[in-house]
């Protein structure tokens, strides 16, 4: 007897969005990325179109970051003190889609780099590497609000994402984008209404909803994973029944929020039955990231050159048609 | 929510005498000014003073699509005049309406059928409204069974139950919110439900706060459009808001200004 599988209809998608620009649009990169047009639930082909599958994002900082060792060691000193060389690695080595360059020296704890200092890291890099590039600030706003403009600027016409946008701050950032036609990160702490409100207002200010992209804000494994998944799960399901302000693709910053849970760093000496830690860490990383590509990411940030190897086979995997 | 733009009616003045002078005039204003207030459908109705009613709606029909790409509702109770009107409907269109009645359901279902229009059916036949909600569902159940026997998609089809006004016959609006709540069992998948909403209202003395109570309390029951006055913006609020309450929206703080700019 034949089996009849349910589908669900659903009347509307994702919305695609583009990141990069090559020469002919006003750019320099050799390759650009489209994520989104999804028709259906996460990897449901059956069901409908994915047409654009989750790319990965490899972290690469402005300054020798503080790591654990285990992770220090995949790159050595000399690549971390350089994030040209840094990125260039990351895609040469590692197949990394895009670079998420992260502007950490901007710190005013740390080294206070200047705005002009940052925008030059970001041009070396985009000297490196023919990728797109997601750039995100240090993460103090009145620092970035200075720091983003400037990149923004210097990389006129590259169609960067830049990060982030948030409820309380995010017309500086957004009005960048306008001006030099980049993408902006909107960032909500696991919160669906603040994510859809940060959405209807960053439209507001004319950025079309084509160059936004959704930070849900992630946990780790065994740190509020499934707080996330059913934000990102609500998301899609939006979009899908035609809510256009939930309608972006996804980015998950799984490389922050994998390498800071203790499992990922916790030596074996001090909890035995856990295993070597270079390895615990790796499949920390790499759960997270299989998990949130199951949730519905589309653009997956991480670091371990191992983790992305074993996330982009799963992603190999998982966009095999399964039409019945 | 299906919203249907009730302003394009022969039996508002302005219209009545733009019909009969083919004054495109209001037509495309109205047209323009609905579809802004995220009309899904604009209601079209040459009225009673209509001379020729098949060339009144065709010439409304294509007045309409000179203003706006929103899909019609093609209201008359000339089915010659319906026909006419579907053969120039660039988008599929709603036909307004078709009682449970043998002859006029032979006459309207084939004609849905061949040009993909959806039916709003009535929950009447020529013994006129029933007064409970079991007679009106015994209505709406031949209504489904039409869409089987002329192949035309349950989806297409808008149960109205039909609303009386609230000064004369308050004791039917209990009973059309029962009929709307059954009429969604009635077949999987289930028919839609629709209301002229403002005829509740009919010569109340605030007939926006009618409609808007209304409203909420059949979207509760699970009603899927009305044909209502888009230009109420307490109305459009209302219903935005009964969107966010019934869970088939998700809240954010400018909930209001992203329904209106649908």
């Amino acid at each position: 007897m034949p089996v009849e599988i349910q589908k669900e209809r659903y009347t509307s998608k994702v919305a695609t969005v583009t990141i990069g620009a090559t020469k002919e649009q006003g750019g320099t990169r050799t390759s650009v990325v489209t994520v989104g047009g999804d028709s259906t639930l996460p990897f449901l082909q059956f069901e409908g179109e994915i047409p654009n599958p989750p790319v990965i994002a490899m972290e690469v900082v402005d300054r020798n970051p503080d790591w654990n060792l285990s992770l220090k060691a995949e790159f050595g000193d000399d690549i971390l003190s350089d994030p040209a060389k840094w990125a260039k690695k990351c895609v040469d080595e590692c197949g990394a889609q895009l670079i998420y360059l992260r502007l950490q020296s901007a710190d005013p704890e740390l080294e206070n780099s200047s705005p002009e200092k940052c925008a030059e890291t970001v041009r070396k890099v985009l000297g490196a590497v023919g990728v797109p590039l997601i750039v995100q600030g240090c993460g103090v706003d009145e620092k970035d609000n200075v720091v983003m403009p400037m990149v923004a600027e210097a990389a006129a016409g590259e169609n960067l994402l830049l990060g982030t946008a948030e409820q309380d701050n995010y017309k500086t950032l957004t009005a960048a984008c306008m001006v030099h036609k980049h993408s902006v990160v909107a960032s909500s702490p696991i919160d669906i209404n603040i994510c859809k409100q940060l959405n209807i207002l960053i439209n507001e200010m004319n950025l079309p909803l084509d160059r936004i992209i959704i930070d849900p804000s992630v946990g780790a494994l065994g740190y509020g994973i499934e707080y996330t998944y059913s934000i990102m799960e609500r998301i899609r399901l939006g979009a899908l029944q035609g809510d256009r302000m939930l309608a972006m693709p996804v980015i998950c910053n799984v490389a922050y929020e994998a390498w800071r849970a203790k499992e990922a760093n916790a030596g074996e000496d001090e909890f035995p039955g856990w295993g070597p830690q270079a390895e615990r860490s790796v499949l920390w990383e790499a759960a997270t990231a299989t998990n949130f590509l199951q949730a519905g990411g589309h653009i997956i940030v991480m670091r371990h050159p191992k983790a992305v190897k074993l996330v982009k086979k799963a992603i190999d995997d998982l966009m095999v048609p399964n039409k019945y | 929510m299906i919203l249907i733009g009730e302003r394009i009616n022969g039996m508002f003045k302005d219209i009545g005498k733009a019909v009969r002078a083919k004054d495109p005039g209001p037509i495309h204003e109205w047209a323009k000014k609905q579809t802004e207030n995220r009309a899904t459908y604009l209601d079209v109705n040459h009225g009673p003073a209509a001379e020729d009613r098949v060339d009144a709606m065709k010439w409304l029909v294509k007045t309409a699509q000179e203003a706006s790409d929103t899909p019609l509702c093609l209201d008359s109770t000339n089915y010659d005049a319906i026909e006419a009107g579907l053969e120039l409907c660039k988008r599929p269109a709603l036909i307004n309406s078709c009682p449970a009645e043998r002859k006029k359901i032979e006459r309207v279902f084939p004609m849905a059928k061949k040009y993909g229009a959806s039916i709003i059916g009535l929950c009447m036949d020529a013994k006129g409204i029933p007064k409970n909600a079991e007679n009106r569902v015994a209505l709406a159940m031949e209504l489904v069974a039409a869409c089987v026997e002329f192949d035309v998609p349950i989806e297409n089809l808008y149960i109205d139950p039909l609303i009386l006004p609230v000064n004369v016959a308050q004791e039917h609006a209990p009973e059309v919110l029962e009929t709307i709540r059954q009429a969604k069992l009635l077949s999987d998948p289930a028919p839609k439900t629709v209301l002229g909403l403002s005829n509740v209202s009919q010569k109340s003395l605030d007939r926006s706060l009618v409609d808007r109570t209304f409203v909420v309390l059949a979207m509760a029951a699970g009603l899927d459009g009305a044909i209502l006055n888009v230009m109420d913006d307490a109305l459009m609020d209302a219903i935005a808001t009964a969107r966010i309450l019934l869970n088939k929206e998700i809240y954010a703080d400018s909930y209001l200004k992203v329904f209106k700019g649908h």
